[in-house]
């Protein structure tokens, strides 16, 4: 029984997890509903957005930003959700239902293994989505450049954050892909709304606006809208987005279901 | 364990293995060894005190209705659950503590398992071989398994015997020393179930001991070396299907079809006859003795033929019946 203290090297645990990512991003490629959530949509948006002479023009409501200066940020927030309430939630459902998660649990690789894979692939397309989005809106549109990019990648990581563990937490709640994406759909609306997207928050009467600002899409709204101004974004919604990440994150941990 | 243990009928090298063993004896230590397994969620007891012992190189099977706890016996065997109480080793390892370095020497197919459907077979079975630290080459498992020309195919477009040997190379990819296949023929066709049983055959002239769980008597008397009845949360036997079989003997079935209507008093009265059925067109008759002779003579005085004769000589699922309907072993530890 000599073979039995054989174990998986470090390099090959690697390559092991590569190979999960990998069969990730081919699933992520072929069936191009994540793909098209994260990058194609905010995109298509932009674009619609800057058709609309009015977007161009600088507002006082807004604080002399055009309308499409504040919809930047917004439209990052909505891929970020699309990614973290539909796209992962939906897949890691599906594994459950056909058994993926069990079969790897019988594997010397843990089934989280999964789980980081589906994470580093969401987070790829999220980063992707949000790149284009940011070189598109300045090069053609003339949206202001952010004036303080560490503050808005560190809001984007902490939105990334908060909204990973809710997406979790779908994935525990629902017990098939349908069902996760009748939820994702249930929060990801309510929250898109306090982010903005109909209805800039800045325009939002003061109550809606204060209430907006506790939810976690609000908080990224206005962390990220903060840090483009060049503001170091107000610590209140990072620690909103923090505290959110960390609750939720215990939560996730606390019900996630393998089976 | 109640059921007694018979070693007739054994290769000469599992009996050696499981017949002359002495507790602590590491020469022969089983393959799997299971004591006084316990399983219970919430009220219902799925496992009540199993014990069995499997020797390297044998095919073991599991046995039993559905919902007897055979899948809950060998969740909690690969470590997928926790026992409330018992002992269980595979290989000497623990299933909890030595989590994954058991992990790597036993390959498992689980009932009703699926893969995502727009993955290739190959990509498949290149992720599960970079799990295991000295695995099986993709193009000889697959070229064993009939899955060569399929490694560009996509999962969902597999058929279902194509499904479920992937997922036996899943098991396998690893160079497992234990298989556990848990239900690998349920909704295969004929041909398909018998082609997974020459495969099976074949796992085991490899050297690899194997776990069948399985509802399907057919199944286990063709395979197994010894198989465990389990019913209700208990092995109510454990022993060669040729021993078990010959347990249930004592009666014989008979079944034709009459070429006339007939009165069933006609066999009832017979003294070889104890019980007359109807199957459809079919009259199935049971008893003693001579009783297809007895059976046609009657037939035939009452001017009636019986056509398409077949005779069914007791085997493990005739066992099967008697031993599940009538639990000697349990009435001793009935609580």
């Amino acid at each position: 029984m000599s073979s039995l203290s054989l174990s998986l090297p470090r390099p090959a645990r690697r390559a092991a997890f590569g190979q999960i990512v990998l069969n990730e991003a081919r699933l992520t490629r072929r069936q191009p509903a994540g793909l098209i959530g994260g990058i194609v949509l905010p995109m298509v948006l932009l674009v619609i957005f800057d058709a609309m002479p009015s977007f161009r023009q600088p507002t006082a409501d807004l604080g002399g930003l055009t309308p499409l200066d504040v919809y930047v940020p917004i439209l990052i927030v909505l891929s970020l959700g699309l990614l973290t309430l539909f796209g992962l939630p939906m897949p890691l459902t599906t594994y459950r239902e056909l058994g993926v998660l069990r079969r790897l649990s019988t594997t010397p690789v843990p089934p989280w293994w999964l789980l980081a894979a589906q994470g580093v692939v969401q987070l790829c397309v999220a980063l992707t989505g949000i790149v284009i989005l940011l070189v598109m809106s300045i090069t053609f549109y003339g949206v202001l450049v952010p004036k303080s990019p560490g503050a808005l990648m560190l809001s984007i990581a902490l939105t990334a954050a908060a909204l990973f563990p809710m997406g979790l937490l779908i994935a525990s709640v629902a017990k098939t892909a349908n069902g996760a994406s009748v939820i994702g759909r249930l929060v990801l609306f309510p929250m898109i709304f306090f982010a903005g997207l109909w209805w800039p928050r800045e325009l939002m009467p003061g109550v809606l606006q204060a209430v907006g600002n506790f939810t976690p899409l609000g908080a990224a709204v206005e962390a990220m809208q903060d840090s483009m101004q060049g503001q170091f974004p107000p610590a209140a919604p990072l620690l909103v987005l923090a505290a959110y990440a960390v609750v939720f994150g215990f939560l996730a941990k606390r019900f996630f279901r393998w089976e | 364990m109640g059921a007694s243990q018979s070693t007739a009928g054994l290769r000469p090298d599992v009996r050696a293995a499981i017949g002359t063993r002495e507790p602590g004896q590491v020469a022969s230590r089983p393959a799997v060894k299971v004591a006084h397994l316990r399983k219970t969620y919430g009220e219902l007891v799925a496992v009540d005190d199993v014990s069995f012992s499997v020797a390297e190189g044998e095919i073991f099977g599991i046995l039993g209705p559905n919902g007897a706890g055979k899948t809950t016996t060998v969740e909690c065997a690969i470590g997928l659950r926790s026992p409330d109480s018992g002992t269980i080793r595979l290989l000497g390892l623990d299933p909890h503590a030595d989590r994954d370095r058991l992990h790597e020497v036993i390959g498992v197919q689980l009932q009703a398992g699926a893969l995502p459907a727009k993955l290739r077979v190959g990509e498949i079975l290149h992720m599960y071989r970079s799990f295991y630290p000295d695995p099986a080459d993709v193009g000889e498992l697959t070229e064993a398994l009939g899955l060569a020309g399929k490694l560009k195919d996509y999962y969902k477009s597999l058929s279902g015997g194509q499904r479920q040997r992937l997922s036996v190379a899943l098991a396998l990819i690893g160079r497992p020393k234990i298989a556990v296949l848990d239900e690998m023929t349920t909704g295969l066709d004929p041909q398909a179930r018998r082609d997974a049983w020459a495969l099976i055959e074949g796992i085991r002239a490899s050297g690899v001991t194997i776990v069948l769980v399985t509802h399907y008597m057919e199944e286990a008397e063709r395979l197994c070396d010894r198989v465990a009845l389990i019913d209700g949360g208990r092995i109510v036997a454990l022993d060669t299907p040729a021993s078990l079989a010959a347990r249930a003997r004592g009666g014989t079935t008979v079944r034709f079809v009459p070429s006339a209507p007939f009165d069933d008093r006609l066999l009832t009265g017979l003294p070889e006859v104890t019980g007359v059925e109807r199957e459809g067109q079919h009259v199935a008759v049971t008893g003693t003795g001579e009783l297809v002779n007895a059976v046609i003579l009657a037939l035939h005085v009452a001017g009636v033929t019986a056509r398409d004769v077949q005779l069914d000589s007791s085997n493990l699922e005739d066992a099967f019946a008697k031993l599940t309907g009538n639990h000697p072993d349990q009435e001793g530890a009935a609580r």
